[in-house]
């Protein structure tokens, strides 16, 4: 149904007159000039596309556009930018916990909802957090130890130059 | 790595391909020599040229431009998959040019700014492209270092360089490249400029904050499907349901009723267009395609017969000593036969493109591991003259060999010259698992004998479909042959498209070669360690087994000793490896979960540790996949798995405690370092299954049904 809907996008009133089925994913993208947001498979199986809606992160490929009226819709646009950076997006660049970046910012949305959430999460709450996040370049161990990092977490030290 | 030891990652660019076998050139890359001349214009460079096909450019300004700020931009034809050129090629440019790595931009992949280049694969960027950027950036530095003793008037022996800026200590005067050159092209030339040794590296050995960090973690680095100039379509495409199947009719009618769609059809390309992608999407679930269904054909259980009836005779790849001499000293023979499924690359980052065709000139940004094969497909399919197509490559979201086959690019800039609108062209993951080309199925048959002493004395190595690549053996052994029968380009053998999978065929060898080892070792009765250290005369293997051993702990035992610790070693691109890794398994479910993986590393000069380690860690978490689940089922053409759902990829949880061990090795050229520690993955967590429970697994993916049928 084509219906006018109004929310917060990264702090700013929104306001989108739209097919209310459609998926928030595209609405973003297209609608809205969001590319930060990613699609990957279109089937909330791999969380490339992983925005915040209230403190929630939730899938936007899967999420019809009406069900976020009213509500308050972060992306990764409006988590840090350059000057400014959210301290998970710092901790990320200086693990490098990222490769190709395609899954990135659904990564550091998703550890964003977890620390809003737990902020001193433990290494299992991290993994069992994002274990529905795929990576495919395997950045898993850098993608954690920097989400340890943002959250304060004492880092456990190995003997050996190994990590 | 030897000349002939170098094979094309994919067909489609193997008839433009540079012929890098060039021995000059190699020589270069052999090992023990690391320093080389850049010749002005090198032969061995030239040559291709003569025989009319693309090469490097041997003008050193293809690859640098100073600007007038001292800021320098370094254009390369490589792109950055993830893998980390971005930064190791500035690295090298700021090396040999003494300017600091952060004055370095770099352009990447762009056919219209940057020189040509094969495709960014076979782990060729710093090993085969890094000595002619290293090079070119020489060559310049000589040059600048020329005109700067003109305008000192000082002997260019006296002059120092640093941070791109000529100083003369006698007179205390300095002049900067960039008032050398004050953004003009650099006219002259020098040759016989030799590159830095070793000895005199600054810049290699550092981990700077990767130049694409940024980018990526605001979310603000754009990829092709980001790319949406203005009266963008997006189209949606007609497919098949399966390999084969022939499209009988079609009725696009309702879709064309939906405000806003077209539908175009040339051909077999029948799309349906809208401004939002998801309304096309809609669109495309109107049109009513009717298929004749494929013929029948394998599956993916069947496929390993169909593999072994259909290929060709078996070619020789190595022989020495005589088999028959092997079998009479032999004590006992082991003879098995290894089967590994197809594998999916599954980028998270599906094969995207827009092109915009405008003027009789079109530009597509793609998705590619291969943009200046891709202009050449490009200006084929639209009759355009090549310099009238302009590939660009923004970030690519991982490749690993599948994105060097681009359809999507050659869709978009169709239908954007049919349309006379830019057109995306992005596909859906099960066009991504359709269109793959896959990790081929393979079957390895090894014959192996030991002495009463335990020494192995026969090795009969025969490797179908899935190439030849690190097929040969490395361990001691008197009596040997290595053959391969039918490479992933032969006809008729795969029922769909196949193709490089990060470490092409080394994957599937080393999992053969290493758990035959591995069974052998049990059967002499000695540690897995010290049967191969007894068999190893390779010094660079050697080390790297020794490294790994000390890293891990390993404690000599016998097979199978209940701990779940395993071991594999394996040579791919130059650079050797060797894995140790620690399992446990649910005997009751099948279920493993790897705890601890160690790999330790000798890829000769290190550009950038930081960077190895990523890529180290990387294929040690991606090699889990087909290890454990990764696995393409199909039957009569149709492909089964099409998402994520019942495809596994390696997973948070699934993360072992890792470490990584550089072995520093300035005696060999830099060698490849984006694939080999996965070669080992499939051998080492065999092993350590085999170890932790005896059974012995002999086909990829290990998944608990096959470990449940051998215990």
């Amino acid at each position: 149904m084509q219906r006018t809907i109004s929310f917060t996008l990264n702090g700013k009133a929104a306001r989108l007159t739209v097919d209310d089925e459609r998926m928030l994913l595209w609405v973003l993208r297209q609608d809205l000039g969001m590319t930060g947001v990613k699609f990957g498979c279109g089937s909330a199986l791999c969380g490339a596309c992983t925005v915040i809606v209230d403190d929630e992160a939730v899938r936007s490929c899967s999420t019809p556009v009406k069900e976020i009226a009213g509500k308050r819709v972060l992306t990764i646009e409006g988590l840090g930018h350059e000057k400014h950076l959210h301290p998970i997006q710092q901790a990320f660049m200086k693990h490098h916990a990222f490769q190709c970046g395609y899954c990135t910012p659904g990564m550091i949305l998703n550890a964003y909802a977890l620390l809003r959430k737990n902020p001193r999460p433990t290494r299992d709450e991290i993994i069992r957090h994002l274990d529905d996040n795929l990576c495919r370049c395997g950045v898993h161990l850098r993608i954690v130890e920097a989400i340890e990092e943002a959250a304060g977490v004492p880092r456990a030290v190995v003997k050996g130059g190994a990590r | 790595m030897k000349p002939e030891e170098l094979k094309w990652e994919d067909e489609s660019v193997q008839s433009e391909s540079l012929d890098l076998s060039r021995r000059d050139f190699l020589a270069l890359s052999g090992a023990g020599l690391f320093l080389f001349f850049w010749a002005g214009p090198l032969d061995a460079l030239q040559e291709p040229a003569r025989l009319g096909r693309p090469s490097y450019p041997t003008d050193f300004n293809a690859y640098m431009k100073i600007a007038p700020d001292g800021r320098v931009t370094c254009f390369v034809g490589k792109v950055e998959l993830g893998q980390g050129a971005m930064t190791a090629l500035p690295m090298l440019l700021a090396e040999e040019l003494d300017v600091a790595f952060d004055a370095v931009d770099i352009v990447m992949g762009d056919t219209d700014l940057c020189p040509w280049d094969m495709g960014t694969f076979g782990s060729l960027t710093v090993r085969m492209f890094g000595p002619v950027l290293r090079g070119a950036a020489a060559e310049a530095r000589a040059v600048l270092l020329a005109m700067a003793a003109e305008h000192l008037q000082a002997p260019a022996a006296r002059l120092q360089v640093k941070d791109g800026v000529v100083t003369d200590p006698g007179q205390g005067k300095s002049v900067s490249y960039a008032q050398l050159v004050a953004g003009k092209r650099i006219e002259r030339h020098l040759a016989n400029v030799a590159v830095k040794p070793v000895s005199a590296f600054k810049v290699h050995g550092q981990s700077p904050l990767r130049k694409d960090a940024l980018d990526k973690v605001t979310g603000r680095g754009k990829f092709a499907g980001d790319i949406m100039p203005p009266g963008v379509l997006h189209a949606r495409l007609v497919r098949p349901p399966a390999h084969g199947a022939k499209l009988i009719d079609v009725d696009t009618s309702a879709a064309g009723k939906i405000p806003g769609v077209q539908v175009v059809r040339d051909g077999e390309l029948i799309a349906v267009l809208h401004e939002r992608r998801d309304v096309a999407g809609h669109a495309l679930g109107l049109v009513k395609a009717q298929f004749e269904p494929a013929p029948p054909g394998t599956d993916d259980v069947s496929i390993f017969d169909h593999l072994l009836k259909t290929a060709p005779p078996p070619q020789v790849l190595g022989e020495s000593g005589s088999l028959a001499e092997g079998e009479k000293l032999a004590a006992s023979i082991i003879e098995t036969t290894y089967l590994n499924s197809y594998v999916a690359h599954a980028p998270i980052e599906p094969h995207s493109a827009t092109a915009s065709f405008e003027d009789g000139k079109v530009t597509v940004w793609a998705s590619t591991q291969t943009p200046f094969p891709v202009k050449q497909q490009v200006a084929q399919a639209l009759r355009l003259a090549a310099e009238d197509v302009r590939v660009i490559t923004p970030y690519v979201g991982g490749g690993f060999g599948g994105k060097s086959a681009s359809r999507q690019a050659i869709e978009a800039a169709r239908l954007a010259k049919l349309v006379g609108k830019p057109v995306q062209v992005v596909f859906e993951r099960n066009e991504e698992f359709f269109f793959d080309t896959f990790r081929p199925a393979a079957v390895v048959k090894i014959r192996a004998g030991l002495s009463p002493a335990g020494k192995m004395t026969l090795w009969d190595f025969t490797v179908y479909c899935a190439g030849e690549r690190e097929a040969k053996q490395f361990y001691d052994i008197p009596h040997q042959r290595t053959r391969s029968s039918g490479d992933r380009n032969a006809q008729g053998l795969h029922p769909f498209a196949v193709g490089p999978w990060r470490a092409p065929a080394v994957n599937t060898n080393t999992f053969a070669r290493e758990s035959h080892i591995d069974m052998l070792a049990h059967k002499a009765g000695v540690d897995p360690v010290e049967f191969r250290l007894a068999h190893l005369s390779n010094q660079r293997l050697r080390r790297v087994l020794q490294a790994a051993a000390k890293q891990f702990g390993w404690k000599p035992g016998k097979t199978p000793s209940g701990r779940g610790v395993g071991v594999a070693c394996g040579t791919d691109v130059g650079t050797w490896v060797a894995t140790m890794a620690e399992v446990a398994v649910d005997k009751r479910s099948g279920q493993v979960q790897v705890k601890r993986v160690v790999t330790a590393q000798d890829q000769g000069v290190i550009v950038n540790p930081d960077g190895s380690r990523q890529q180290m860690e990387g294929c040690i978490m991606m090699g889990l996949g087909y290890a454990l689940t990764e696995e393409v089922r199909f039957r009569n053409g149709e492909v089964l798995d099409r998402n994520f759902d019942s495809y596994q990829l390696p997973r948070f949880s699934w993360m072992p405690r890792i470490e990584t061990v550089l072995i520093d090795n300035p005696e060999v050229p830099a060698a490849g370092c984006g694939e080999p520690p996965i070669i080992t993955m499939g051998a080492v967590v065999a092993n350590a299954i085999y170890d932790a429970v005896g059974a012995r697994v002999l086909q990829l993916p290990i998944t608990p049904e096959r470990i449940k049928a051998k215990l």
